[in-house]
């Protein structure tokens, strides 16, 4: 080391090349599935902070928002990641939907719009990404378009998922449908309102994307 | 006869034609209000580029965008693919409308079920 310094050989560039790269994780999901609670949940456990504002109106998430360097522990073992809560995918956006939730139709058509953009959004980000956390509302069909096409690009990509049932606190959730529905990825059941299972999702993620 | 136009699309004339191409005939001829059903689906990163398309053309009391189901994508896992390292993923089934037109009522592994109305 000696003799290192006395060279003055820096190998900062050297420990950059075979540095592990941080995992970049996306939480995708059809709007209301619980994105953003679940980003919430993650992130008040391990840093203390929020991601950002939920709310029983679709689309609610419009930018994605990400916080880079997570770190998640469990079991002594730890992941660093860089999580990256996206807005809901969907292949149609009606503003008459908003306008169901009481908004006046200015205001619904700048949240359509909005939301459209989020979309595109959130779809140019899974080229980004190194794995991916799909979240399904349990109490809803799983075999939506939205959760095929990223289970599609995941595989295509040949890139770790992990999928998150969520809402099991709600009588009729299924996450056994789910789970015959993709049989080939790992699901943890959760509530991240509530924070069941949470511990699971943990552990999932640590092995999954460590 | 009124009604609505139902186009079924081979899988021969999808694999002649390039991404964007397939993305354009979907949307131009759901604007005009024709159900698709395309034979061979479409890959994830056509899906993709459907779902940034369908984003950009959604207009207030317009178009509010597209149904689309397919059914899950197949593994084609034989011995040579996996050798050479082919994409193993079969698209399968797909049908496509008018968000406004077509609703799907149940969906399965090998069942797709939709109501269509009239514009």
């Amino acid at each position: 080391m000696g003799i290192i310094k006395r060279l003055g050989l820096n190998f900062t560039w050297l420990k950059r090349i075979f540095k592990k790269k941080r995992a970049r994780i996306g939480i995708y999901g059809p709007p209301n599935a619980g994105k953003t609670t679940l980003a919430n949940r993650i992130l008040r456990d391990w840093t203390g902070d929020a991601m950002g504002s939920v709310s029983n109106v679709p689309h609610e998430t419009r930018r994605a928002r990400r916080r880079e360097g997570v770190t998640i522990n469990y079991n002594g073992s730890a992941v660093t990641l860089d999580i990256i809560d996206t807005p809901g995918l969907a292949t149609k956006i009606d503003f008459h939907d908003f306008m169901a939730f009481g908004m006046n139709e200015e205001e619904s058509k700048r949240r359509a719009k909005e939301a459209t953009e989020g979309v595109i959004e959130a779809v140019k980000w899974l080229d980004e990404l190194d794995g991916v956390i799909l979240v399904m509302d349990a109490t809803e069909d799983p075999y939506t378009q939205v959760n095929v096409t990223v289970i599609g690009n995941m595989e295509a990509r040949k890139l770790p998922l992990l999928i998150a049932a969520n809402k099991i606190d709600l009588p009729n959730s299924s996450p056994a449908r789910i789970h015959s529905a993709f049989p080939q990825h790992p699901l943890v059941p959760i509530s991240a309102l509530e924070g069941q299972n949470i511990d699971l999702l943990y552990r999932e993620i640590a092995e999954h994307f460590g | 006869m009124k009604g609505i136009q139902l186009d079924l699309i081979s899988e021969d004339k999808l694999d002649g034609m390039t991404s964007m191409e397939k993305v354009r005939l979907i949307l131009d001829e759901v604007r005009n209000g024709k159900i698709l059903v395309l034979e061979k689906g479409l890959t994830p990163s056509e899906q993709n580029k459907l779902i940034e398309l369908t984003m950009t053309e959604i207009a207030p009391d317009d178009f509010s965008g597209i149904e689309i189901e397919s059914y899950p994508v197949k593994h084609n896992d034989n011995f040579l693919n996996k050798l050479f390292g082919k994409n193993t993923l079969k698209t399968r089934l797909t049908v496509i409308g008018p968000a406004a037109q077509l609703k799907t009522i149940k969906k399965d592994r090998d069942l797709i079920s939709a109501l269509v109305s009239t514009p």
